[in-house]
């Protein structure tokens, strides 16, 4: 393949803004994965404060219905697909290659395609807010809410567009992942010593590879029937908003334990190694992992409860989520389990994993009393969900990802966060979360429905929802101290070392930051735990303990170049989907964007992955 | 010898030893299969409940089908040859069959453009005679009351009905699953042609690195899969009763 010419010479910036943006690097995606992903969460987090401001006290006029509409509707979008999403992604990149022994990822490059790909989906979103109004249909987009007729404007067309390209992206991302753990560990890395981090990982990209074609029909569909008048979601003509709700619900429901599995295998990585005890019932988790995946799939009915599916479906979809709640409840008694009688250290890390294990529990109860079809019908469309819905991913899934950039922190950049400042944050935070979220549960009983911008003083609203404006601007703060932590100690945080917590996976076997190759020589596992086991044989044979390993074996090591390529091929989907946003005249700007993505791609192939005379001096 | 071949990514020891392509390929298969079983899923939940004409009995013709569908297994055929060959080294068959598998590819594609410009201009006709003696469609029932009025000519009354995605429900959900596989079909084909040009230049394609080959057919028999399964529950099952 070297015969062939390439217009463009090789990317080799070894540092620099041009070194980020042609990396290949798995660790350097995984940081700008990280960044972005929060970036677009602070956004989402100002789309909900504004909602709250709004809510605070009754009658108010701050925003307007119209723009309350399209905040919660990009507010959840935004914090599912643009934020936890993301972040999960960013540990997968940044983790998963450490974790299983490997030197990056299966297809370095296809995976700064899913980054760009991911980045210009975001921007697609991001930008409806100035072409006349983002999408307002809230967040699962219920036709025929999304109806041209309902919705003229083209605020659903982004929503659809930018969903379709961040499916793509996390597409590509999934056949990576999988590909990479099953075939890139090092030897000796059994299935059944896997990290439960990468087991979790795992998991959770098969539900991506198999969920999000389904979402992507749906909304194909529903562009169809927007742009080109089709029927598919159109009573008039026969179609049925209901096969919407069915479509969406069956991606959507495995959507939820693909936010939630990887902060499972987060915190299960975090609490043995704090509670210094190996994980207990590692098999248990696991399997009840697996179970929770394949049980996803038969439970989404339990969101469309009162669409009025009859006896006999309520009754199934009842019993199949009733029964979810049982792998659950196993992952959660034992990581009680891997506490109990351990000596644990209460560091940032392990009070977000303890906050995560009793927040998602009071989630999972609550979502347990929505399983019965007659509660759910009081509790459908209330605030009750919005508390019950937060209690599971801000509590559980964000409580998660923060006590993962906490852990993983130091081996991300080689420096310690302040601990006086991570114990501030998690207490602030933990206060404001439960006093924001909290009182949304009475406020849901007593009957304040969701998506209202405004209610009447004389409902009986205004105490709770005072209170819960004032948790909102309390997490605000605990969020700021979080940042403030992060980007002080980045700069100038203690050096950490290659093992600050006596960890028990391989990630921590190496220098932090790692170096380029990762592992100066490829380890083989002995043991689950096999950093901790190897750390315990050695002390026993009385060889001293390194977080280093030799500096001096990496001369053969080929690691593969950057390329501009995934990068022109996002840039085409970019132009691409713009243009499918209008669809009259601007067909021609969807074209210009399908030709650079063709190019790009053939160059994209006849590119060899690793030049071996230029790979011999990058190594250097 | 490891680093002269390392970056064709094909001799990399991996743990399963499987090829990393190999098995991201059966990843997207198994991720296609999603997808289209959606749209199979849309066509079947909207099965007569299109609220006018014309339906599948009207439009379809199960003999054309039936030879653009023999088209498309030959097309199987042919590429599992072309691989046979390019094993053997035999350049020249394999880039024969290579080229009969991109035809016979087109050729299916050519059908579909055919099939959908007939659907679209669809015209449909009653000859009065018939009436009371063979079964009649719905909509055929419906223009055989205008048998004995001025717009009977010499026998026959006819209409055009064209059938286009915005028709009915069944114009929508058949363009869009059908038109996806044919979509799907036209990248396979550019992707064949692509190794057929490359064929040329030394080197690109050759047994040892035959790996380019081993996924493009297994992406071609995929979508030949694809099409038994729409050509049995759209076609058949559109046009013979009972099902």
């Amino acid at each position: 393949m070297t015969t062939m010419a390439f217009p463009i010479p090789r990317p080799t910036h070894p540092t620099g803004i041009w070194n980020w943006i042609t990396t290949i690097d798995h660790k350097k995606i995984g940081v700008l994965y990280g960044v972005t992903a929060f970036i677009l969460f602070l956004t989402g987090g100002i789309e909900a404060l504004l909602m709250r401001i709004q809510l605070a006290g009754p009658n108010q006029d701050i925003v307007s219905a119209e723009i309350f509409n399209q905040l919660f509707t990009m507010h959840g979008t935004t914090m599912i697909f643009l934020a936890i999403m993301p972040l999960s992604a960013a540990f997968f990149n940044f983790v998963i290659p450490l974790q299983i022994g490997a030197r990056d990822v299966a297809f370095p490059r296809l995976n700064a395609f899913s980054y760009w790909t991911f980045l210009a989906g975001a921007i697609i979103l991001k930008i409806s807010w100035f072409t006349g109004g983002a999408t307002n249909a809230g967040w699962f987009g219920y036709a025929p809410l999304t109806s041209v007729q309902q919705n003229p404007g083209t605020g659903i067309d982004y929503w659809i567009v930018s969903l379709q390209v961040l499916g793509i992206a996390s597409l590509a991302a999934s056949f990576n992942f999988l590909v990479t753990i099953i075939n890139m560990r090092a030897p000796g890395m059994s299935f059944m010593r896997l990290p439960l981090f990468t087991w979790m990982t795992f998991i959770t990209n098969i539900l991506i590879v198999l969920a999000f074609p389904v979402i992507t029909v749906a909304l194909i569909e529903l562009y169809f029937d927007r742009s080109f008048g089709m029927n598919f979601f159109n009573v008039a003509r026969g179609g049925d908003p209901v096969l919407w709700q069915h479509l969406f619900w069956v991606f959507g429901h495995p959507e939820v334990y693909i936010l939630i599995l990887p902060a499972m295998g987060i915190v299960s990585e975090i609490l043995p190694t704090f509670s210094k005890k190996p994980l207990f019932g590692y098999p248990a988790i696991v399997l009840a992992g697996a179970i929770i995946a394949f049980m996803g799939w038969m439970v989404w009915s339990h969101h469309m409860f009162t669409v009025g599916l009859g006896p006999i479906p309520v009754t199934v979809f009842t019993i199949t989520t009733m029964a979810i709640a049982v792998p659950t409840g196993i992952k959660v008694f034992n990581w009680m389990g891997t506490m109990w009688g351990g000596s644990m250290d209460f560091k940032t890390p392990m009070l977000y994993a303890i906050g995560f294990v009793a927040m998602f529990t009071i989630g999972g109860i609550s979502g347990v009393m929505h399983s019965m079809a007659s509660s759910d019908a009081q509790q459908q469309d209330t605030y009750f969900i919005v508390a019950h819905i937060h209690y599971v991913l801000f509590g559980g899934a964000i409580f998660a990802i923060f006590a993962g950039i906490y852990y993983w922190f130091p081996k991300i950049t080689g420096r310690m966060y302040s601990e006086t400042l991570g114990k501030i944050n998690f207490w602030i935070t933990m206060v404001g979360f439960n006093l924001a979220f909290f009182p949304q549960h009475f406020l849901g009983l007593d009957g304040m429905p969701r998506r209202i911008y405004t209610y009447d003083a004389s409902m009986g609203w205004n105490l709770w929802n005072g209170v819960s404006t004032a948790g909102v601007i309390i997490l605000a703060i605990g969020i700021l101290i979080f940042m403030h932590n992060i980007v002080k100690s980045w700069r100038k945080g203690e050096l950490a070392g290659g093992d600050p917590w006596d960890g028990r996976t391989l990630e921590w076997s190496i220098p932090s930051p790692p170096p380029e190759y990762n592992f100066a020589e490829i380890p083989t596992v002995y043991d689950r735990d096999d950093w901790w086991a190897r750390k315990r044989r050695e002390v026993r044979r009385g060889v001293p303990v390194a977080g280093g390993s030799g500096e001096d074996e990496h001369h053969d090591i080929h690691l593969p170049q950057p390329s501009y390529w995934p990068l022109v091929v996002a840039i085409g989907l970019f132009i691409g989907g713009i243009g499918l946003v209008y669809p009259v005249g601007m067909y021609a700007i969807s074209m210009v964007g399908v030709f650079i993505g063709t190019v790009a791609v053939y160059a994209w192939s006849f590119e060899p992955v690793n030049d071996p005379e230029e790979g011999e001096q990058a190594a250097h | 010898m490891a680093q002269a071949t390392a970056h064709h990514g094909e001799h990399e020891p991996t743990t399963t030893g499987l090829n990393h392509r190999k098995m991201l390929m059966w990843a997207f298969l198994g991720s296609d299969c999603m997808f289209f079983g959606t749209l199979i899923a849309t066509y079947l939940v909207y099965k007569n409940r299109s609220i006018t004409g014309p339906l599948p009995e009207d439009v379809f013709s199960i003999p054309v089908t039936t030879v653009s569908t023999f088209v498309l297994l030959m097309s199987s055929m042919s590429m599992v040859l072309a691989y046979a060959a390019l094993t053997r080294n035999s350049m020249k068959t394999f880039r024969i069959w290579l080229a009969s598998t991109c035809i016979l590819g087109a050729t299916f594609v050519g059908f579909q453009v055919y099939e959908f410009t007939t659907f679209a201009n669809y015209e449909h006709k009653v000859y009065c005679a018939d009436v009371g003696v063979k079964e009649l469609t719905p909509l055929k029932q419906q223009l055989a009351e205008k048998c004995g009025t001025e717009d009977e000519h010499n026998g026959v009354v006819e209409e055009v009905v064209g059938l286009t995605p915005r028709t009915n429900l069944f114009g929508s959900t058949f363009y869009t699953l059908t038109g996806f596989h044919g979509a799907h079909v036209t990248l396979g084909i550019v992707w064949l042609l692509s190794l057929f040009f490359l064929s040329f230049k030394k080197g690109m394609v050759t047994p040892e690195k035959n790996l380019d080959l081993d996924l493009a057919p297994l992406y071609w028999h995929f979508v030949d899969i694809v099409w038994i399964v729409i050509f049995t529950v759209v076609y058949l099952f559109g046009v013979f009763p009972g099902f």
